[in-house]
């Protein structure tokens, strides 16, 4: 019987954050067609992590093990996961939506001649299997995905999913059987050697314990205009916060960026100005407690997360704001 | 070196979007097209690298007729020709069918390093250029802001989660998506325009992959609101005493 199978993503024996996510998707796509859930962990010394996967409700826990795997590369994993894939006999195969999938997971489903449905923020049951939702245009519309035929084992389908589309606590407990996938793989077939990892100097800025956020975007146009939004964050006692182009820009510090790439950030307010919202944005601020969006665009991707929204010219509504904020704490 | 880089043509990010009729793709009448932005970024990178290293910079796009602008732009930008794989219909198409099609086209010109942006700003499938490099049989690695040549190959930086990075030793020929932001994008100067009109571009027709996709675009719409948005609306001084009134009284935190 096929399979779904979730690959688990972990480093030096710590699991990442969104492998849980994975494995809640998985299950829940596994109830639906009737078939059992599988997971994989790739790596070395995998004993406590797959001991821990074996309390959950899986039919196995697939140790993919082997000395070269101790640091992530592409071509490792790529060899060892198509390994493994096929003595699992998966039909489909679930990532989380790392960066470290984003690398090796569309070259794997290349080798099944299949392509990644990446960066899935729901399932659906449709009449011919399951259907994928994506975001298209920077959030802007949505898009149902399908496999043009059946997934099976032989043309098994790829998908990963997006931060924050499951909850990791909806996880079924139970109990798996531990199998080990003895992967055959040489030093010579790795072509890439990976470096240590690094920061680039040590983070000044700890956005995540910030309790207020004012956060510019695009809208903003120049760096000379940033200005106005300082004000308005010193007015507010906030920290300053931004999107990945102004930090790409130099307009402020990359350690000020919120997004997949930067930090991850859950405060009571978050002032987003001139943000449209692409998904890269959102899954970093998303889960903040009242979010306000200023934006001159009516179906920019931000008013789908935000609890008031305000369309307008920021250049009129900033500075009107910093001015009856101050008056307000005066 | 001789360095290809897979562009793709996209809607401005600006556009007023509205899905088509058959719901299938969104209206494409009146829209504007630009250079995908971390296509932008990696045809930089190229750039810099013939810079330092001397070679040819050879751009490659994939669309209908319309791309050919795209591909004007990189030309006077710098990039010594072009590459068309003229196809109308791009909706058709799964990742795997453009990257056959931008393999089959990269093939006959043996390049070093072939550049792409790590995603695109319309799909945003992140993956034609990791497929491309497997169907290519090169190494490849994602996500990268700096390219550096070494007497075996390259260094890349990498950029991971959480403002991490990772430096990567690679050998050549390769593959490499790169990132927005790694360095500042030129502009194009009167003399590039000027060039660029007697630069070569090459016209190929690809063999219709379409019928041999695995996935298919089933249906496009707007998203459903994940909260309910109370709007704000009146005078500029009308919302921003509406906002301070939230603030205060419903966020509390002035």
């Amino acid at each position: 019987m096929s399979t779904v199978l979730v690959v688990m993503e972990q480093r030096t024996g710590a699991w990442n954050r969104m492998s849980f996510e994975a494995l809640a998707a998985g299950q829940q796509l596994a109830a639906t067609l009737g078939i059992p859930c599988s997971a994989a962990v790739v790596g070395t010394g995998l004993s406590p992590l797959n001991t821990e996967l074996a309390t959950r409700k899986l039919a196995a826990v697939y140790s993919v093990h082997h000395d070269l795997l101790a640091d992530y590369t592409s071509d490792g994993y790529v060899l060892a996961l198509e390994q493994a894939i096929h003595q699992a006999g998966a039909a489909y195969i679930v990532f989380p939506h790392t960066y470290q999938v984003r690398d090796f997971a569309p070259a794997l489903a290349t080798r099944f001649h299949q392509a990644l449905i990446s960066d899935v923020i729901a399932i659906h049951s449709g009449d011919t299997g399951p259907v994928f939702v994506r975001q298209l245009l920077q959030g802007k519309l949505n898009a149902d995905y399908r496999q043009t035929a059946p997934a099976t084992p032989e043309a098994p389908c790829f998908l990963s999913i997006q931060a924050g589309t499951f909850r990791a606590d909806s996880v079924e407990a139970g109990t798996a059987e531990i199998i080990s996938v003895d992967v055959e793989l040489e030093a010579a077939q790795i072509r890439n050697k990976p470096g240590e990892r690094f920061r680039e100097s040590a983070q000044t800025v700890d956005l995540s314990a910030a309790p207020l956020i004012v956060s510019v975007g695009r809208g903003i146009r120049e760096e000379d205009n940033i200005s106005i939004v300082q004000e308005l964050a010193a007015a507010l006692g906030a920290e300053l916060a931004a999107s990945r182009p102004i930090c790409d820009s130099g307009w402020l510090p990359m350690e000020r960026q919120v997004g997949s790439s930067g930090q991850t950030v859950a405060p009571k307010l978050y002032l987003a100005v001139g943000i449209s919202g692409a998904i890269q944005h959102l899954v970093g601020m998303k889960g903040s407690k009242t979010i306000i969006a200023i934006n001159k665009d009516e179906n920019a991707p931000i008013f789908e997360v935000a609890d008031y929204g305000v369309v307008g010219d920021l250049f009129e509504i900033v500075p009107a704001l910093t001015k009856a904020i101050s008056a307000a704490k005066a | 070196m001789k360095i290809i880089v897979a562009i793709k043509q996209v809607p401005e990010r600006d556009a007023q979007i509205s899905v088509a009729p058959n719901s299938k793709w969104i209206d494409e009448d009146d829209l504007n097209y630009t250079i995908n932005e971390p296509d932008a970024y990696a045809l930089e990178e190229a750039l810099q690298l013939k810079e330092k290293n001397g070679g040819e910079v050879i751009v490659l796009c994939l669309g209908p007729e319309r791309v050919t602008t795209t591909l004007r732009e990189a030309l006077a930008k710098g990039a010594d020709r072009a590459i068309h794989v003229e196809f109308d219909d791009l909706t058709t198409l799964d990742t795997l069918s453009v990257a056959r099609m931008l393999a089959d086209a990269i093939k006959p010109e043996s390049p070093d390093l072939i550049l792409t942006g790590l995603q695109s700003d319309d799909l945003g499938f992140g993956q034609t250029g990791v497929v491309l490099a497997e169907l290519l049989s090169l190494p490849h690695a994602t996500i990268i802001l700096q390219v550096e040549k070494t007497a075996t190959g390259l260094r890349v930086k990498r950029e991971l989660e959480d403002g991490w990075y990772q430096h990567m030793d690679m050998p050549l020929p390769a593959l490499l998506t790169i990132q927005s932001g790694g360095n500042k994008l030129r502009y194009a100067t009167l003399m590039g325009i000027k060039k660029a009109k007697s630069k070569p571009t090459e016209t190929v027709t690809p063999t219709d992959p379409s019928a041999s996709a695995v996935v298919d675009l089933a249906r496009v719409y707007l998203p459903e609101k994940q909260k309910k948005t109370q709007m704000l609306t009146g005078s500029t001084t009308d919302i921003a005493n509406q906002i301070v009134e939230k603030l205060k009284f419903e966020v509390r935190v002035i």
